[in-house]
Protein backbone atom coordinates (compact mmCIF):
# COMPACT_ATOMS: atom_id res chain seq x y z
CA UNK A 1 0.00 0.00 0.00
CA UNK A 2 1.60 3.18 -0.90
CA UNK A 3 2.01 5.60 1.94
CA UNK A 4 -0.46 8.36 2.23
CA UNK A 5 1.62 11.02 2.96
CA UNK A 6 5.32 11.86 2.00
CA UNK A 7 7.42 14.58 2.62
CA UNK A 8 10.68 14.90 1.31
CA UNK A 9 13.20 17.38 2.06
CA UNK A 10 10.26 20.38 2.64
CA UNK A 11 11.36 23.47 3.35
CA UNK A 12 9.59 26.98 3.18
CA UNK A 13 10.73 30.58 4.54
CA UNK A 14 8.93 33.44 5.48
CA UNK A 15 11.03 36.45 3.95
CA UNK A 16 14.35 36.11 6.03
CA UNK A 17 12.88 33.15 8.45
CA UNK A 18 13.18 30.31 8.23
CA UNK A 19 10.13 27.68 9.02
CA UNK A 20 10.80 25.24 7.85
CA UNK A 21 14.41 23.62 7.30
CA UNK A 22 14.41 20.70 5.65
CA UNK A 23 12.10 17.97 7.10
CA UNK A 24 10.98 14.17 5.49
CA UNK A 25 8.77 11.68 7.07
CA UNK A 26 5.99 9.25 5.59
CA UNK A 27 2.35 8.06 7.00
CA UNK A 28 1.08 5.29 6.17
CA UNK A 29 -2.59 4.78 5.50
CA UNK A 30 -4.47 4.63 8.45
CA UNK A 31 -1.67 5.90 10.66
CA UNK A 32 -2.20 8.51 13.38
CA UNK A 33 0.58 10.55 13.10
CA UNK A 34 1.53 13.39 15.41
CA UNK A 35 3.73 16.47 14.62
CA UNK A 36 5.05 17.49 18.22
CA UNK A 37 6.97 20.87 19.28
CA UNK A 38 6.38 24.03 20.54
CA UNK A 39 4.87 27.04 19.20
CA UNK A 40 6.92 28.68 16.47
CA UNK A 41 8.84 25.07 15.57
CA UNK A 42 6.80 25.14 12.37
CA UNK A 43 4.04 22.24 12.82
CA UNK A 44 1.05 24.90 11.34
CA UNK A 45 3.72 25.47 8.66
CA UNK A 46 4.52 22.16 7.47
CA UNK A 47 0.26 21.28 7.66
CA UNK A 48 -0.71 23.98 5.78
CA UNK A 49 1.41 22.75 3.14
CA UNK A 50 0.48 19.18 2.70
CA UNK A 51 -3.26 21.00 3.02
CA UNK A 52 -2.08 22.95 -0.26
CA UNK A 53 -3.05 26.75 2.16
CA UNK A 54 0.85 27.15 1.21
CA UNK A 55 3.22 26.56 -1.46
CA UNK A 56 6.90 25.19 -0.36
CA UNK A 57 10.58 26.93 -1.65
CA UNK A 58 11.82 23.29 -1.74
CA UNK A 59 11.25 19.40 -1.51
CA UNK A 60 8.41 17.24 -2.29
CA UNK A 61 5.15 16.49 -1.21
CA UNK A 62 2.49 13.84 -2.00
CA UNK A 63 -0.67 13.67 -0.46
CA UNK A 64 -2.85 10.62 -1.84
CA UNK A 65 -0.98 10.32 -4.56
CA UNK A 66 -0.80 14.06 -5.49
CA UNK A 67 1.01 17.21 -5.15
CA UNK A 68 -1.33 19.59 -2.68
CA UNK A 69 0.13 22.78 -4.39
CA UNK A 70 -1.47 21.42 -7.85
CA UNK A 71 -4.14 19.79 -6.86
CA UNK A 72 -7.70 20.14 -7.57
CA UNK A 73 -10.76 19.64 -6.26
CA UNK A 74 -11.58 16.05 -6.70
CA UNK A 75 -8.72 15.97 -4.53
CA UNK A 76 -9.97 18.01 -1.81
CA UNK A 77 -13.04 15.79 -1.96
CA UNK A 78 -10.70 13.39 -0.20
CA UNK A 79 -9.13 15.37 2.36
CA UNK A 80 -11.00 16.74 6.04
CA UNK A 81 -9.01 19.96 7.34
CA UNK A 82 -9.24 21.13 10.84
CA UNK A 83 -7.57 24.72 10.85
CA UNK A 84 -6.27 25.90 13.87
CA UNK A 85 -9.09 28.38 14.30
CA UNK A 86 -12.81 28.29 14.44
CA UNK A 87 -13.81 30.32 11.53
CA UNK A 88 -17.58 29.87 10.78
CA UNK A 89 -20.99 31.84 10.00
CA UNK A 90 -21.81 33.26 13.34
CA UNK A 91 -26.01 33.29 12.59
CA UNK A 92 -26.05 29.80 11.17
CA UNK A 93 -27.00 26.83 13.51
CA UNK A 94 -24.89 23.81 14.07
CA UNK A 95 -26.66 21.30 11.70
CA UNK A 96 -27.36 24.26 9.16
CA UNK A 97 -23.52 23.79 8.73
CA UNK A 98 -22.72 20.50 8.60
CA UNK A 99 -25.24 20.18 5.94
CA UNK A 100 -23.79 23.20 4.26
CA UNK A 101 -20.51 21.72 4.20
CA UNK A 102 -22.00 18.43 3.53
CA UNK A 103 -23.38 19.84 0.30
CA UNK A 104 -19.65 20.46 -0.98
CA UNK A 105 -18.56 16.90 -1.03
CA UNK A 106 -19.68 14.30 -3.09
CA UNK A 107 -19.82 11.47 -0.95
CA UNK A 108 -20.83 13.37 2.97
CA UNK A 109 -21.46 10.99 5.93
CA UNK A 110 -25.34 11.51 7.41
CA UNK A 111 -25.40 14.72 8.64
CA UNK A 112 -27.21 13.73 12.08
CA UNK A 113 -24.80 10.95 12.55
CA UNK A 114 -21.54 13.26 12.03
CA UNK A 115 -23.30 16.04 14.58
CA UNK A 116 -24.16 13.24 17.27
CA UNK A 117 -20.16 11.54 16.87
CA UNK A 118 -18.72 14.83 17.93
CA UNK A 119 -20.94 15.24 21.15
CA UNK A 120 -23.26 18.13 19.64
CA UNK A 121 -26.53 16.43 19.18
CA UNK A 122 -28.72 18.50 22.25
CA UNK A 123 -26.90 21.86 20.53
CA UNK A 124 -28.01 20.87 16.98
CA UNK A 125 -30.26 23.94 16.27
CA UNK A 126 -28.46 26.64 18.55
CA UNK A 127 -27.05 29.38 16.51
CA UNK A 128 -23.28 28.84 16.12
CA UNK A 129 -22.68 32.59 18.15
CA UNK A 130 -23.92 31.43 20.82
CA UNK A 131 -21.52 27.85 21.35
CA UNK A 132 -18.53 27.75 23.83
CA UNK A 133 -14.86 27.51 22.95
CA UNK A 134 -15.00 23.81 22.78
CA UNK A 135 -18.47 23.41 21.50
CA UNK A 136 -16.94 25.78 18.58
CA UNK A 137 -13.91 23.05 18.12
CA UNK A 138 -16.01 20.14 18.22
CA UNK A 139 -18.24 21.90 15.30
CA UNK A 140 -14.75 22.11 13.45
CA UNK A 141 -14.33 18.63 13.93
CA UNK A 142 -17.62 17.73 12.37
CA UNK A 143 -17.05 19.56 8.94
CA UNK A 144 -13.47 18.30 8.47
CA UNK A 145 -15.65 14.80 9.29
CA UNK A 146 -18.32 15.64 7.09
CA UNK A 147 -16.91 14.61 3.25
CA UNK A 148 -16.45 11.40 4.94
CA UNK A 149 -12.46 12.04 3.82
CA UNK A 150 -9.57 9.16 3.67
CA UNK A 151 -7.49 11.58 5.52
CA UNK A 152 -8.16 14.34 8.25
CA UNK A 153 -5.69 16.88 8.99
CA UNK A 154 -6.09 18.20 12.69
CA UNK A 155 -4.20 21.39 13.81
CA UNK A 156 -3.99 21.80 17.79
CA UNK A 157 -7.56 20.03 17.97
CA UNK A 158 -7.46 20.29 21.88
CA UNK A 159 -6.09 23.57 22.27
CA UNK A 160 -7.64 25.44 24.83
CA UNK A 161 -10.23 22.78 26.03
CA UNK A 162 -10.69 21.85 29.61
CA UNK A 163 -9.51 18.30 30.70
CA UNK A 164 -12.82 16.68 30.46
CA UNK A 165 -12.94 18.22 26.92
CA UNK A 166 -9.80 17.07 26.11
CA UNK A 167 -10.54 13.51 26.79
CA UNK A 168 -14.00 13.57 24.81
CA UNK A 169 -12.11 14.77 21.91
CA UNK A 170 -9.52 12.00 22.64
CA UNK A 171 -12.05 9.14 22.08
CA UNK A 172 -13.13 10.47 19.17
CA UNK A 173 -9.73 10.55 17.26
CA UNK A 174 -9.38 7.67 18.69
CA UNK A 175 -12.66 6.07 16.79
CA UNK A 176 -11.40 7.78 13.40
CA UNK A 177 -8.56 5.27 13.71
CA UNK A 178 -11.01 2.14 13.90
CA UNK A 179 -12.70 4.18 10.13
CA UNK A 180 -9.57 3.11 9.06
CA UNK A 181 -8.68 6.98 8.48
CA UNK A 182 -5.18 8.59 7.90
CA UNK A 183 -5.07 11.29 10.78
CA UNK A 184 -2.27 13.70 10.74
CA UNK A 185 -2.20 15.50 14.00
CA UNK A 186 -0.90 18.67 15.41
CA UNK A 187 -0.17 19.36 18.87
CA UNK A 188 2.50 20.91 21.43
CA UNK A 189 1.23 18.60 24.37
CA UNK A 190 2.85 15.43 24.55
CA UNK A 191 0.64 13.57 26.86
CA UNK A 192 -2.02 13.93 23.42
CA UNK A 193 0.62 12.71 21.27
CA UNK A 194 1.21 9.96 23.67
CA UNK A 195 -2.05 9.12 23.62
CA UNK A 196 -3.23 9.20 20.22
CA UNK A 197 -0.30 9.07 17.43
CA UNK A 198 1.03 5.86 16.29
CA UNK A 199 4.27 7.63 15.36
CA UNK A 200 5.36 11.35 16.46
CA UNK A 201 8.03 13.52 14.81
CA UNK A 202 9.11 16.28 17.34
CA UNK A 203 10.02 19.06 15.65
CA UNK A 204 12.26 22.30 16.60
CA UNK A 205 13.28 25.02 15.06
CA UNK A 206 12.03 23.73 11.53
CA UNK A 207 13.81 20.17 11.95
CA UNK A 208 12.98 16.92 13.04
CA UNK A 209 14.95 16.27 15.94
CA UNK A 210 13.37 12.73 16.88
CA UNK A 211 11.00 10.25 14.60
CA UNK A 212 9.44 6.98 16.23
CA UNK A 213 6.81 5.56 17.96
CA UNK A 214 5.98 6.99 21.44
CA UNK A 215 7.32 4.36 23.06
CA UNK A 216 10.83 4.40 21.08
CA UNK A 217 11.26 8.17 21.40
CA UNK A 218 10.86 7.15 25.78
CA UNK A 219 12.91 4.04 25.38
CA UNK A 220 16.23 5.38 23.76
CA UNK A 221 18.80 8.10 24.35
CA UNK A 222 18.16 8.42 28.05
CA UNK A 223 19.69 6.78 30.50
CA UNK A 224 16.94 4.95 33.16
CA UNK A 225 17.54 6.37 36.45
CA UNK A 226 18.12 4.64 39.67
CA UNK A 227 18.01 6.22 42.98
CA UNK A 228 18.16 4.81 46.70
CA UNK A 229 19.43 6.22 50.35
CA UNK A 230 22.57 5.12 51.98
CA UNK A 231 23.53 6.67 55.47
CA UNK A 232 21.38 9.50 54.89
CA UNK A 233 22.86 10.78 51.16
CA UNK A 234 20.87 10.50 48.40
CA UNK A 235 22.74 7.85 45.48
CA UNK A 236 21.74 8.19 41.84
CA UNK A 237 22.99 5.55 39.12
CA UNK A 238 22.27 6.33 35.35
CA UNK A 239 22.48 3.31 33.37
CA UNK A 240 21.83 1.85 29.97
CA UNK A 241 21.43 -1.42 31.46
CA UNK A 242 18.56 -1.53 33.96
CA UNK A 243 18.34 -5.01 34.63
CA UNK A 244 22.08 -5.19 35.13
CA UNK A 245 22.77 -2.66 37.04
CA UNK A 246 19.68 -3.28 39.71
CA UNK A 247 20.54 -7.12 39.64
CA UNK A 248 24.38 -5.98 40.97
CA UNK A 249 23.02 -3.31 43.10
CA UNK A 250 20.26 -5.83 44.98
CA UNK A 251 22.83 -8.39 45.10
CA UNK A 252 25.17 -6.31 46.59
CA UNK A 253 22.80 -5.24 49.12
CA UNK A 254 21.26 -8.43 49.98
CA UNK A 255 25.14 -9.81 50.17
CA UNK A 256 26.06 -7.13 52.93
CA UNK A 257 22.44 -7.48 55.02
CA UNK A 258 21.27 -3.91 54.25
CA UNK A 259 17.95 -2.43 52.92
CA UNK A 260 18.18 -0.18 49.97
CA UNK A 261 15.99 3.04 51.39
CA UNK A 262 13.62 4.92 49.28
CA UNK A 263 14.59 2.40 45.97
CA UNK A 264 13.35 3.80 42.80
CA UNK A 265 13.82 2.53 39.06
CA UNK A 266 12.69 5.32 36.88
CA UNK A 267 12.00 5.54 32.97
CA UNK A 268 12.04 9.30 31.56
CA UNK A 269 8.32 10.37 30.48
CA UNK A 270 7.96 11.31 27.20
CA UNK A 271 7.91 14.66 28.68
CA UNK A 272 11.07 15.23 30.27
CA UNK A 273 12.49 13.48 26.46
CA UNK A 274 10.85 16.29 24.99
CA UNK A 275 12.04 19.11 26.64
CA UNK A 276 15.32 17.83 26.48
CA UNK A 277 14.80 17.34 22.87
CA UNK A 278 13.78 20.88 22.31
CA UNK A 279 15.90 22.96 24.63
CA UNK A 280 18.96 20.92 24.59
CA UNK A 281 20.44 23.05 21.24
CA UNK A 282 19.56 26.12 22.14
CA UNK A 283 22.50 27.07 24.73
CA UNK B 1 -27.87 26.54 -5.72
CA UNK B 2 -27.15 25.05 -2.63
CA UNK B 3 -24.96 28.26 -1.87
CA UNK B 4 -26.81 30.67 -3.12
CA UNK B 5 -29.85 29.57 -0.83
CA UNK B 6 -27.13 29.44 2.15
CA UNK B 7 -26.30 33.19 0.48
CA UNK B 8 -29.98 34.25 1.11
CA UNK B 9 -29.96 32.72 4.48
CA UNK B 10 -27.14 34.32 6.07
CA UNK B 11 -27.96 37.72 4.31
CA UNK B 12 -31.21 37.95 5.98
CA UNK B 13 -30.05 36.83 9.44
CA UNK B 14 -27.41 39.02 9.81
CA UNK B 15 -30.18 42.07 10.53
CA UNK B 16 -27.75 44.78 11.21
CA UNK B 17 -26.38 44.32 7.23
CA UNK B 18 -29.53 43.80 5.59
CA UNK B 19 -30.98 46.60 7.72
CA UNK B 20 -28.35 49.45 6.30
CA UNK B 21 -28.09 47.70 2.78
CA UNK B 22 -31.65 46.66 2.01
CA UNK B 23 -33.98 48.78 3.82
CA UNK B 24 -31.89 52.20 4.00
CA UNK B 25 -32.60 52.93 0.59
CA UNK B 26 -36.07 52.24 1.11
CA UNK B 27 -36.44 54.56 3.77
CA UNK B 28 -34.55 57.39 2.67
CA UNK B 29 -36.83 56.99 -0.84
CA UNK B 30 -40.09 57.49 1.34
CA UNK B 31 -38.80 60.00 3.48
CA UNK B 32 -36.95 62.49 0.96
CA UNK B 33 -39.97 61.84 -1.18
CA UNK B 34 -41.98 63.33 1.55
CA UNK B 35 -40.01 66.79 1.56
CA UNK B 36 -39.71 67.42 -1.73
CA UNK B 37 -41.77 64.45 -4.10
CA UNK B 38 -44.14 67.32 -5.33
CA UNK B 39 -41.97 69.79 -5.78
CA UNK B 40 -41.01 70.33 -9.58
CA UNK B 41 -37.27 70.43 -10.41
CA UNK B 42 -37.02 73.49 -12.50
CA UNK B 43 -32.74 72.55 -13.51
CA UNK B 44 -34.70 69.34 -14.71
CA UNK B 45 -37.07 70.55 -16.88
CA UNK B 46 -39.58 70.67 -14.04
CA UNK B 47 -39.73 66.68 -13.79
CA UNK B 48 -41.26 65.78 -10.47
CA UNK B 49 -39.40 65.56 -7.46
CA UNK B 50 -40.48 62.07 -6.27
CA UNK B 51 -39.54 60.57 -10.04
CA UNK B 52 -36.00 61.95 -9.95
CA UNK B 53 -35.53 60.86 -6.65
CA UNK B 54 -36.54 56.77 -7.80
CA UNK B 55 -33.90 56.82 -10.35
CA UNK B 56 -31.43 58.05 -7.98
CA UNK B 57 -32.63 55.80 -5.40
CA UNK B 58 -32.35 52.63 -7.55
CA UNK B 59 -28.73 54.03 -7.98
CA UNK B 60 -28.18 54.19 -4.42
CA UNK B 61 -29.88 50.72 -4.01
CA UNK B 62 -27.28 49.12 -6.28
CA UNK B 63 -24.21 50.88 -4.62
CA UNK B 64 -25.67 49.55 -1.30
CA UNK B 65 -26.56 46.09 -1.88
CA UNK B 66 -23.86 45.18 -4.97
CA UNK B 67 -21.20 47.15 -3.92
CA UNK B 68 -21.67 48.07 -0.30
CA UNK B 69 -22.93 44.89 1.18
CA UNK B 70 -21.15 42.53 -0.85
CA UNK B 71 -17.84 44.02 -0.05
CA UNK B 72 -18.52 44.62 4.05
CA UNK B 73 -19.08 41.03 3.50
CA UNK B 74 -16.41 39.22 2.05
CA UNK B 75 -13.85 41.08 3.98
CA UNK B 76 -15.41 40.33 7.76
CA UNK B 77 -15.05 36.51 6.01
CA UNK B 78 -12.25 36.77 4.84
CA UNK B 79 -10.95 38.41 8.11
CA UNK B 80 -12.47 35.97 10.33
CA UNK B 81 -11.15 32.65 8.26
CA UNK B 82 -14.47 31.62 6.60
CA UNK B 83 -12.74 32.03 3.24
CA UNK B 84 -9.72 30.34 4.05
CA UNK B 85 -11.94 27.19 5.80
CA UNK B 86 -14.21 27.31 2.07
CA UNK B 87 -10.96 26.86 0.32
CA UNK B 88 -9.83 24.04 1.71
CA UNK B 89 -13.41 22.03 0.54
CA UNK B 90 -13.86 21.04 -3.19
CA UNK B 91 -16.53 24.14 -3.39
CA UNK B 92 -15.02 25.71 -6.72
CA UNK B 93 -14.05 29.73 -6.49
CA UNK B 94 -16.53 30.70 -8.69
CA UNK B 95 -19.22 28.96 -7.92
CA UNK B 96 -18.86 30.51 -4.20
CA UNK B 97 -18.42 34.26 -5.84
CA UNK B 98 -21.51 33.12 -8.50
CA UNK B 99 -23.54 32.48 -5.26
CA UNK B 100 -22.65 35.90 -3.34
CA UNK B 101 -23.20 37.58 -6.89
CA UNK B 102 -26.45 36.11 -7.55
CA UNK B 103 -27.58 36.24 -4.19
CA UNK B 104 -26.98 39.97 -3.80
CA UNK B 105 -28.71 40.57 -7.83
CA UNK B 106 -31.67 38.57 -6.02
CA UNK B 107 -31.67 41.35 -3.06
CA UNK B 108 -31.46 44.64 -5.04
CA UNK B 109 -33.95 42.88 -7.73
CA UNK B 110 -36.85 42.72 -4.56
CA UNK B 111 -35.61 46.06 -3.47
CA UNK B 112 -36.24 47.53 -7.30
CA UNK B 113 -40.21 46.44 -7.03
CA UNK B 114 -40.34 47.81 -3.71
CA UNK B 115 -39.07 50.84 -4.88
CA UNK B 116 -41.30 51.12 -7.98
CA UNK B 117 -44.42 49.74 -6.07
CA UNK B 118 -43.75 52.52 -3.11
CA UNK B 119 -42.89 55.12 -5.84
CA UNK B 120 -46.28 54.59 -7.72
CA UNK B 121 -48.79 54.06 -4.51
CA UNK B 122 -47.30 57.18 -2.33
CA UNK B 123 -46.07 60.02 -4.92
CA UNK B 124 -47.83 58.48 -8.48
CA UNK B 125 -44.71 57.95 -10.43
CA UNK B 126 -46.00 55.91 -13.59
CA UNK B 127 -44.05 52.21 -14.08
CA UNK B 128 -41.48 52.09 -16.53
CA UNK B 129 -42.73 51.27 -19.76
CA UNK B 130 -38.97 49.70 -21.10
CA UNK B 131 -39.01 46.93 -18.25
CA UNK B 132 -36.62 44.97 -20.78
CA UNK B 133 -34.14 47.73 -21.01
CA UNK B 134 -34.95 48.83 -17.08
CA UNK B 135 -33.53 45.22 -16.33
CA UNK B 136 -30.59 44.85 -18.55
CA UNK B 137 -29.54 48.43 -17.29
CA UNK B 138 -29.91 47.33 -13.55
CA UNK B 139 -28.29 43.93 -14.29
CA UNK B 140 -25.19 45.89 -15.86
CA UNK B 141 -25.09 48.44 -12.81
CA UNK B 142 -25.15 45.18 -10.22
CA UNK B 143 -22.48 43.02 -11.64
CA UNK B 144 -20.43 46.48 -12.37
CA UNK B 145 -20.49 47.13 -8.81
CA UNK B 146 -20.76 44.14 -7.54
CA UNK B 147 -17.25 43.35 -10.02
CA UNK B 148 -16.02 47.00 -8.02
CA UNK B 149 -17.41 45.88 -4.57
CA UNK B 150 -14.73 43.20 -4.63
CA UNK B 151 -11.98 44.91 -5.97
CA UNK B 152 -12.45 47.09 -3.06
CA UNK B 153 -11.61 44.43 -0.57
CA UNK B 154 -8.54 43.61 -2.20
CA UNK B 155 -7.37 47.20 -0.75
CA UNK B 156 -9.51 46.74 3.03
CA UNK B 157 -6.91 45.32 5.52
CA UNK B 158 -9.05 44.68 8.55
CA UNK B 159 -12.81 43.61 9.09
CA UNK B 160 -13.00 46.36 11.93
CA UNK B 161 -12.30 49.18 8.77
CA UNK B 162 -14.66 46.92 6.23
CA UNK B 163 -17.44 49.39 6.71
CA UNK B 164 -15.69 52.55 7.53
CA UNK B 165 -13.57 51.82 4.01
CA UNK B 166 -17.06 50.63 2.35
CA UNK B 167 -18.96 53.82 3.70
CA UNK B 168 -16.52 56.25 3.24
CA UNK B 169 -16.21 55.46 -0.30
CA UNK B 170 -20.00 55.06 -0.98
CA UNK B 171 -21.87 57.29 0.31
CA UNK B 172 -19.96 60.12 -1.29
CA UNK B 173 -20.30 58.43 -4.14
CA UNK B 174 -24.14 58.41 -3.91
CA UNK B 175 -23.86 62.07 -3.02
CA UNK B 176 -21.84 63.01 -5.55
CA UNK B 177 -23.90 61.35 -8.39
CA UNK B 178 -27.19 62.89 -7.36
CA UNK B 179 -28.64 60.11 -5.61
CA UNK B 180 -30.24 62.30 -2.95
CA UNK B 181 -31.18 65.57 -5.02
CA UNK B 182 -30.16 67.14 -8.49
CA UNK B 183 -26.54 67.45 -8.44
CA UNK B 184 -26.92 70.68 -10.77
CA UNK B 185 -26.71 73.02 -8.11
CA UNK B 186 -23.16 71.81 -6.68
CA UNK B 187 -19.64 73.86 -7.39
CA UNK B 188 -18.40 72.99 -10.39
CA UNK B 189 -15.27 71.02 -9.43
CA UNK B 190 -18.05 68.36 -7.58
CA UNK B 191 -19.82 68.37 -11.00
CA UNK B 192 -16.40 67.19 -12.61
CA UNK B 193 -15.63 64.76 -10.04
CA UNK B 194 -19.33 63.20 -10.39
CA UNK B 195 -18.79 63.28 -14.06
CA UNK B 196 -16.24 60.63 -13.96
CA UNK B 197 -18.10 58.49 -11.81
CA UNK B 198 -20.31 55.09 -12.60
CA UNK B 199 -23.00 56.06 -10.30
CA UNK B 200 -23.36 59.44 -11.95
CA UNK B 201 -23.99 57.51 -15.44
CA UNK B 202 -25.87 54.52 -13.82
CA UNK B 203 -28.31 57.34 -12.20
CA UNK B 204 -28.21 59.53 -15.34
CA UNK B 205 -29.29 56.12 -17.57
CA UNK B 206 -32.02 54.56 -15.18
CA UNK B 207 -33.37 58.33 -15.11
CA UNK B 208 -33.99 57.68 -19.12
CA UNK B 209 -35.06 54.72 -19.00
CA UNK B 210 -37.75 55.18 -15.94
CA UNK B 211 -39.18 58.78 -17.15
CA UNK B 212 -38.15 59.47 -20.21
CA UNK B 213 -38.89 56.39 -21.87
CA UNK B 214 -35.58 55.54 -22.66
CA UNK B 215 -33.74 52.45 -23.78
CA UNK B 216 -30.67 50.97 -22.37
CA UNK B 217 -29.05 51.01 -26.46
CA UNK B 218 -29.49 54.88 -26.69
CA UNK B 219 -27.24 54.91 -23.60
CA UNK B 220 -23.55 53.66 -25.28
CA UNK B 221 -21.47 56.23 -22.99
CA UNK B 222 -22.94 55.12 -19.65
CA UNK B 223 -23.17 51.93 -20.47
CA UNK B 224 -19.84 52.28 -21.75
CA UNK B 225 -18.00 53.71 -18.42
CA UNK B 226 -20.29 51.30 -16.56
CA UNK B 227 -18.72 48.54 -18.08
CA UNK B 228 -15.12 50.24 -17.75
CA UNK B 229 -15.54 50.88 -14.22
CA UNK B 230 -16.85 47.40 -13.64
CA UNK B 231 -13.60 45.95 -15.79
CA UNK B 232 -11.33 47.88 -13.57
CA UNK B 233 -12.89 46.30 -10.56
CA UNK B 234 -12.49 43.27 -11.81
CA UNK B 235 -8.92 43.64 -12.55
CA UNK B 236 -8.37 44.36 -9.07
CA UNK B 237 -10.47 41.50 -8.09
CA UNK B 238 -8.68 38.68 -10.02
CA UNK B 239 -5.20 39.72 -9.48
CA UNK B 240 -5.69 40.92 -5.83
CA UNK B 241 -7.90 38.62 -4.28
CA UNK B 242 -7.08 36.82 -0.83
CA UNK B 243 -8.63 33.53 0.56
CA UNK B 244 -6.88 34.38 3.78
CA UNK B 245 -7.18 36.85 6.68
CA UNK B 246 -3.55 39.48 6.91
CA UNK B 247 -0.75 38.36 9.13
CA UNK B 248 -2.72 34.83 9.78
Amino acid sequence: MPAAVTVDDLRKSYGQIEAVRGISFEIEQGEVFGLLGPNGAGKTTTVEVLEGYRTRDGGAVSVLGADPQQAGADWRDRIGIVLQSSAMYPNLTVCEHVALFAGYFSHPRDVDEVVDLVGLAEKRDARVKSLSGGQMRRLDLALGLIGDPEILFLDEPTTGFDPAARRAAWGMIRSLRELGKTVLLTTHYLDEAEQLADRVAVLREGRIVALGKPEELTGRQVATEIRYRENGREVLLETYEPTKALHELTGDALARGIELESLQVRRPTLEEIYLELTESADE
Amino acid sequence: MHQLRNEQRLYWRSHELAFFTFLFPVLIFVLLGSVYGNDRIKSEHGLKGSSYLLAGMLGYGVASTAFAGLAIILVIRRESGVMKRLRGTPLPAWAYVAAMLISAIFVFAIEVVILLVLAKALFDVPFPTHVFSLVLALLLGALAFAAMGIGLTTVIRSAEGSSAVVNAVYLPLAFLAGSFWSPHAYPRFLEVIADVLPLTYFIRMVRDIVLRDGEIWNEGTAVAVIAAWGALGLYFAIRRFRWEPRDA
